[in-house]
């Protein structure tokens, strides 16, 4: 019965994973990671972590997909293809060709791997196991730290995709420049920038225009 | 079910993602198989977890998932920001930082 | 003694920093004042330094006093020490004298000029570094007072600054002087290689014992001390600076080119004596030398026409003299020309600055005429040195003058040579000293003499550079608006009229057998001279007598030319058009230094910037290493495509690499 629903998760899993890949459409390929993700969950379920397996589904197939979905709709969900990649066909194949080579490292590790409990089902164990009593004594007493920390790598995040995506009404390109000279010397009193360009002097003296050039 | 075909699905979901960065042109999509990246990470994670039969891997893998939100929310400001900008949203397109 | 010989250096030192720094600040009368000061309290100084050399007894009569070593070890022993003897004090004793009075000339000659304190501060410095070469008592300190009287020398030349010719003339002196500060050097070089060490005395006592007579090094050696000789006192071949100095201020002709820098070489050659006679080879070269340069530049004198020019080339004849005295032997006699030399050639060059003004500005011979009305007391100096130059007696040109060439006649053989060739150059100078005071004050007075005999002083509506027409104006580097003539500036009316009077009775300290002060003031600095007089009465009454007709014809044939029948300079130049050419363009030695040196340096240094410099230097060795950093870094740059899929890729080959690599370990 496992290896059933094993074998249906885990098609599920690489199917969803290619079809993100694959899919021209970037809105299919958000659904698709969302197949994806529901398949990871119930692989989670058959590896005892139902606490992680709901929490998959919640927040990551839930909000962070949701989140994803909104941003594709604002932006757009053509992929340009009007105008050729700087590097084409060949990147492709290179890619292909590694991401099949690390594949191949992988399972090659895997099958070989001297980690003779790989081989088992895993020990048995005690009906709690990853059930959410567990997962939340060993977040707030062994890794204490590491939660509050990922808490406030939240709030930076959260802030961080405020400040990123705030409307700053009507910026044009050159006001966006800030320069630091512009807090330290007001114009006109001579850089030498100025002086090369011919902008030094009040503006009453600017009608001479920028230095003559050198008499031969 | 003995955990190496975990593990292998893992590897397999890696290298699908890894291709799909290397491949996509929009960013956005590029995001999404970093996500896949990750969540192969924590299929990994969660086997091994099993494998030892205590929860640390879990935690590491609950842990791997609040930092791929973070990284989501700030990947898409920043496809917002570039969006807003009037930038093309192409990968290829955006390389200033060059040189 | 050791303070006032010290303070002889150190008046001019401190006048020069004084007036250098305060340049804006001083007053321009502070500033004359100063100037002048200094260099009279330096005179006081060398005077009192005389008197208790005087005091010492015959054999103690060469001092050297040290201050401080500079670098005393095995092998070398130089000090910076100064030698008070009779010759020092002698060179030193005159040339503070003329200074001071061309200082006062100044006061009065150069007001209104915008450089004024400059002018005085360069004056000063140029006494400095000359005392410093006379008072020298090893090889060290005497390069060093040369290689700064010739940048005294530059400064003062190029004063005018902004005067395109005043620049060029100081460059082309301060390049002919740097060949002769080579030759020093060098030939310092060879004595010292033998003799082991670079102070005066102990050199010129080792020399009997390391310098056999006529020794290839000590040859060689002294044979380039000429060569430095030769350009600092502007002979034959390397002169052609000296007539182009003239672009300098009148008081700097008067000082530098006529009394004392010039004379340099003739003190070199009397301080090394004792190597010269122990390198007779070298000696007559410096005698034929010097016999060469008296006659052609008294031949070019003939036909010159500016006013500088003129007394410029008699400078060159009447050094040509000095030196061919010295390097025979002559020692006092030339030293005594050189006394009497500066005294009248200075005279000359104020007076001529006096007309100058006058002309206001305008220096052409062939404008000039008629001034004898207007510029009485210029007109008796002129007269004075005129006369003094020209040898004739009772002034005190004649005497040196009849002096040198008596001691040629004295020692026969092929010297017979430069005896009739000096008393052919003494006719030549009467005729062109002559001919140059009957051309400006005889004659129609032209209209600036006219304007002048009713007291007013002529401007030029512009003012000008005489040597090339070129219209200035009167700020700092050109000569200011003001022109002073002797007879209005209280100044230099008295520096010419004592100049005036050491003219007339200067030959009283060595007159043939009646007075013998200079012979025993500068005895024993030539006490171990093994040149043996042989006196010789009958030669000496035949060399006064000679002397006196040549220098009376010569004045007689001047007056016939130009002033009785003003058409014959005409048609004698007509009748010897090519040798007139000749000496109007100098004996061709400027093309020939041209031909021979200015162009293939300038070849050279074309060469060198087109084919060495851009295409090897330039082109192979800047440009290959940077050529190669650039490649270097381009290839480099590359991997910074801003490429992120060629980033994302790199990061997956890495990741591929490493698991192979832990695969293949643990297999």
């Amino acid at each position: 019965m496992t290896e059933v629903l094993f074998f249906i998760a885990a098609i599920g899993a690489i199917v969803g994973a290619v079809g993100v890949v694959a899919l021209q459409n970037p809105f299919y390929s958000v659904l698709a990671l969302v197949f994806h993700l529901l398949s990871l969950a119930a692989l989670f379920l058959l590896l005892q972590a139902q606490f992680v397996a709901a929490a998959q589904v919640v927040v990551y197939a839930g909000a962070v997909m949701v989140l994803y979905v909104f941003v594709v709709a604002y932006v757009g969900a053509a992929e340009s293809t009007h105008f050729k990649a700087p590097i084409g066909g060949g990147q492709r194949a290179f890619a292909v060709g590694f991401a099949l080579a690390l594949f191949v490292e992988l399972v090659i590790a895997v099958l070989g791997s001297g980690l003779s409990a790989i081989s088992t089902e895993g020990p048995d164990v005690r009906f709690g196991f990853g059930s959410p009593e567990q997962i939340g004594q060993a977040l707030l007493t062994r890794f204490l730290v590491a939660f509050e920390v990922a808490s406030y790598l939240l709030l930076i995040a959260a802030v961080g995709a405020v400040v990123l995506a705030r409307r700053r009404g009507g910026i044009h390109e050159e006001e966006t420049r800030v320069s630091a000279m512009s807090f330290l010397r007001p114009p006109g009193v001579g850089t030498m920038a100025e002086g090369v360009e011919g902008r030094t002097g009040t503006p009453e003296h600017r009608e001479l225009g920028p230095p003559a050039e050198r008499v031969p | 079910m003995t955990l190496d075909w975990f593990l292998v699905v893992s590897a397999l979901v890696f290298c699908i993602g890894a291709g799909g960065v290397l491949t996509r042109r929009n960013p956005l999509v590029v995001l999404l198989c970093l996500e896949l990246m990750l969540n192969a990470a924590n299929i990994a994670l969660i086997a091994f977890a099993r494998m030892w039969g205590n929860v640390d891997g879990q935690i590491f893998a609950i842990i791997v998932m609040v930092v791929a939100a973070c990284e989501v929310c700030i990947g898409l400001g920043l496809v917002v920001a570039i969006y807003r900008r009037r930038l093309p949203i192409d990968v290829d397109e955006l390389r200033e930082l060059q040189g | 003694m050791e303070t006032t010989a010290w303070l002889i250096l150190l008046f001019p030192l401190l006048g020069s920093i004084v007036l250098g720094l305060g340049f804006r600040i001083w007053p321009a009368r502070v500033v004359g004042a100063v100037g002048t000061l200094a260099i009279a309290a330096a005179f006081v100084a060398a005077l009192l330094t005389t008197f208790s050399l005087q005091d010492r007894g015959e054999e103690q009569r060469q001092v050297v006093f040290s201050a401080w070593d500079y670098l005393v070890t095995v092998g070398i022993d130089a000090k910076l020490s100064i030698l008070v003897d009779p010759l020092s004090m002698f060179m030193a004793l005159t040339v503070t004298g003329v200074s001071t009075l061309i200082h006062l000339y100044s006061v009065a000659y150069l007001s209104g000029d915008r450089g004024y304190a400059r002018f005085f501060a360069y004056l000063n410095f140029f006494v400095f570094s000359m005392l410093l070469l006379v008072l020298a008592a090893n090889f060290l300190l005497l390069i060093v007072g040369w290689a700064f009287v010739g940048a005294a020398s530059y400064m003062l030349i190029s004063f005018w600054y902004r005067r395109t010719t005043a620049t060029a003339a100081g460059i082309k002196a301060f390049v002919i002087n740097v060949l002769g500060d080579v030759g020093l050097v060098l030939g310092t070089f060879f004595i010292f290689k033998h003799s082991g060490s670079v102070d005066f005395l102990t050199t010129f006592a080792r020399a009997p014992d390391v310098f056999p007579k006529g020794q290839a090094d000590l040859t060689a050696g002294c044979l380039l001390l000429l060569v430095g000789a030769f350009a600092k006192s502007a002979q034959v071949p390397l002169h052609t600076w000296l007539p182009d100095a003239m672009e300098g201020p009148t008081p700097v002709s008067a000082l530098i080119h006529a009394a004392t820098m010039v004379t340099a070489g003739v003190y070199l050659i009397a301080r090394m004596h004792p190597l010269f006679e122990r390198a007779p080879a070298a000696a007559d070269v410096g005698a034929i030398v010097g016999c060469a340069t008296l006659l052609i530049a008294g031949t070019i004198g003939l036909v010159v026409t500016d006013l500088k020019r003129v007394i410029a080339y008699s400078t060159m004849s009447q050094i040509g003299y000095m030196i061919m005295g010295v390097s025979a032997g002559a020692y006092v006699a030339g030293l005594f020309h050189l006394m009497t030399h500066a005294f009248f050639k200075a005279l000359l060059f104020m007076a001529a600055g006096s007309v100058i003004s006058a002309m206001g500005g305008e220096q052409d011979l062939n404008k000039m005429g008629g001034f004898r009305k207007a510029m009485p007391f210029t007109f008796a100096c002129f007269v004075i040195g005129g006369l003094a130059l020209s040898g004739i007696p009772p002034f005190s040109g004649f005497f040196s003058k009849d002096e040198i060439l008596l001691v040629m006649g004295e020692q026969g053989g092929w010297k017979w040579a430069l005896y009739i060739s000096g008393y052919i150059g003494a006719f030549l100078t009467a005729i062109y000293t002559w001919r140059m005071i009957f051309r400006a004050f005889f004659g129609e007075p032209v209209e600036q003499a006219r304007e002048l005999e009713h007291g007013h002083l002529y401007h030029a509506p512009e003012p000008f550079n005489p040597a090339n027409g070129e219209i200035e104006d009167t700020d700092v580097g050109f000569p200011g608006p003001e022109h002073h003539i002797a007879e209005t500036a209280l100044s230099m009316k008295a520096a010419m009229g004592l100049l005036a009077v050491l003219a007339v009775v200067g030959g009283i300290v060595l007159v043939p057998k009646t007075t013998t002060w200079l012979d025993t003031f500068l005895e024993p600095s030539f006490a171990g001279s093994s040149v043996v007089a042989k006196p010789d009465d009958s030669l000496l009454v035949l060399g006064l007598l000679l002397g006196t007709a040549l220098g009376l014809l010569g004045v007689f044939v001047a007056y016939t030319i130009w002033v009785r029948r003003p058409g014959t300079s005409a048609r004698w130049v007509e009748r010897f058009s090519g040798l007139h050419r000749l000496f109007v363009h100098k004996w061709y030695f400027d093309e020939l230094i041209d031909i021979l040196v200015v162009r293939p340096a300038a070849w050279f240094g074309r060469w060198g910037q087109q084919t060495f410099e851009r295409v090897f230097v330039n082109g192979t060795l800047i440009g290959g290493t940077t050529g190669i950093v650039r490649a270097g870094s381009a290839a480099v740059r590359a991997a910074q495509s801003g490429f992120l899929r060629g980033y994302a890729a790199l990061l997956l080959f890495g990741v591929v690499a490493v698991g192979l690599y832990f695969l293949i370990q643990s297999a």
